[in-house]
């Protein structure tokens, strides 16, 4: 799985952290996505479908 | 994954066949999370667009400034769509619902009949009653509306928004960044005082005055003037006429439930739910439309805001599927109006405690906490969007400690 993300698209909701906090963090200044491992293993990877499912901002993509 | 098909546990039927009605973000967020729960069966999506779907909450901020063309605020690319192995009917309307025999009657006279129908319907623009019909004059709701006012703002020299709330400061913060003259007008006192109480609205009040947005607030619209079949005015209730040549209504929304009215479901301001967002035996309802019983808070609630959206498709999804759970969220929304990127989460009553727990009103980066009644309701953040975030748990805490409910 590869996860790619569009910071000009985030709105800094913070939904994908309470989804899959060890794949996503946002910037203390402005609350932007931070992508913290852009190929998480297959144990975390539907926490990683649901961070993409629930941005409010469609700003995950994933490659599976 | 589990497989949903046939019988699931606890003797729930799975239904061979779900009928959405609604292509926009609820309605096929409900598509998409009945397919990662694992259901096999078939779906229908129709929609009265013929856009591909797409998002609502750019319409207002990029679409409208035209900083993305509008296909950048498609909801799921083509690839996506298609992996859900679901009938699109894009470009007919519902017109009604048969209870009995859940089937869906569309315009063209199409007849669509499923085991399970959610009902995403959403809302409608309000306009200003006992208007003539002129030209410059839009509501905001459609991509088409958005694109249209773009064109109309690119030839604009005085825009006058007709509404305080979300959509109204928003749409005047965009117009106002792409250089345009722009005055808001609306009942309240400040920009989302109704959402964000006095303490806040009254900083947006500062800041669009600082940016050159005109605020003529805390009085009603009486009518809007017009010369040669085109707006030229808006008057206010105070006797003021505010010249225009471009105007936006952005007085709220209704739900579209009138394909509904002689259906059955109980509509009251939206498809009123019990508290699994279940309308009748196999009818559903989800996003805007829907009007649920919270059993946290012990009310109906019905909330416009695009992560309910999701949310409570996801939770219909699950219910459909045999789940057996409320659906008991936390309010969420956001709004960007020039550099604010606002975060709110929960309830902010007007008459609501405000204490600044983090960050500094004067630099503009602040979280606020509200409380009713020494009970936390609400939080607030301002260009402080991942601590806003890390506070919410706090509303949910406080939800227990909240008189039940039933």
């Amino acid at each position: 799985m590869k996860v790619v993300i569009d910071e000009d698209k985030c709105v800094a909701a913070g939904q994908c952290v309470a989804a899959a906090s060890e794949v996503f963090d946002q910037r203390d200044e402005d609350g932007v996505v931070v992508l913290l491992n852009e190929n998480p293993p297959a144990e975390i990877a539907d926490d990683v479908r649901q961070a993409a499912a629930v941005c409010p901002a469609l700003a995950i993509q994933i490659a599976e | 994954m589990d497989e949903y098909s046939g019988v699931a546990g606890g003797g729930v039927t799975i239904p061979a066949e779900v009928l959405v009605v609604g292509a926009s973000a609820s309605g096929l967020s409900t598509v998409e999370a009945l397919r990662r729960k694992g259901y096999v069966g078939n779906i229908t999506v129709i929609g009265e667009e013929l856009h591909a779907p797409y998002d609502r909450p750019p319409l207002s901020k990029q679409v409208l400034s035209g900083a993305w063309a509008p296909d950048r605020a498609a909801l799921r690319t083509q690839e996506i769509l298609a992996s859900w192995n679901t009938g699109f009917v894009h470009g007919d309307s519902a017109i009604a619902l048969d209870l009995l025999t859940r089937t869906v009657r569309a315009e063209s006279g199409r007849e669509l009949q499923a085991d399970a129908i959610v009902i995403a319907t959403g809302v409608r623009p309000r306009t200003l009653a006992g208007q003539p019909r002129l030209n410059g004059v839009h509501v905001l709701r459609t991509l088409d509306d958005a694109l249209g006012l773009r064109t109309d703002l690119l030839d604009c020299s005085r825009l006058v928004v007709v509404g305080e709330g979300v959509l109204g400061s928003e749409i005047a913060a965009t117009a106002r960044a792409m250089g345009v003259e722009v005055t808001i007008t609306g009942p309240q006192a400040a920009p989302m005082a109704l959402q964000v109480g006095p303490l806040v609205s009254g900083l947006l009040a500062e800041l669009h005055s600082e940016r050159g947005v005109r605020l003529r607030l805390g009085t009603g619209v009486v009518g809007l003037t017009g010369e040669d079949g085109r707006v030229a005015g808006v008057q206010l209730g105070t006797g003021e006429d505010l010249p225009a040549d471009v105007v936006v209504v952005a007085i709220g929304a209704a739900p579209a439930t009138d394909w509904l009215a002689d259906s059955g479901p109980r509509l009251d301001n939206g498809v009123v739910c019990d508290s699994r967002c279940r309308a009748a035996e196999g009818i559903y309802a989800v996003g805007d439309v829907a009007r649920w019983y919270h059993e946290q808070l012990g009310g109906l609630m019905r909330l416009e805001n695009r992560t309910n959206a999701t949310e409570q498709a996801a939770a219909v999804a699950g219910v459909i599927l045999g789940e057996d759970r409320p659906y008991v969220p936390v309010p969420y929304f956001w709004t960007d109006q020039f550099d604010a990127k606002i975060q709110v989460y929960g309830a902010l009553p007007a008459d609501a405690h405000v204490e600044i727990v983090d960050g500094d009103i004067s630099a503009r980066r602040f979280v606020a906490l509200y409380r009713a009644d020494g009970v936390v309701t609400g939080v607030l953040g301002w260009n402080m969007s991942k601590q806003a975030r890390q506070r919410r748990q706090e509303i949910v805490d406080a939800f227990g400690d909240l008189v039940p409910v039933h």
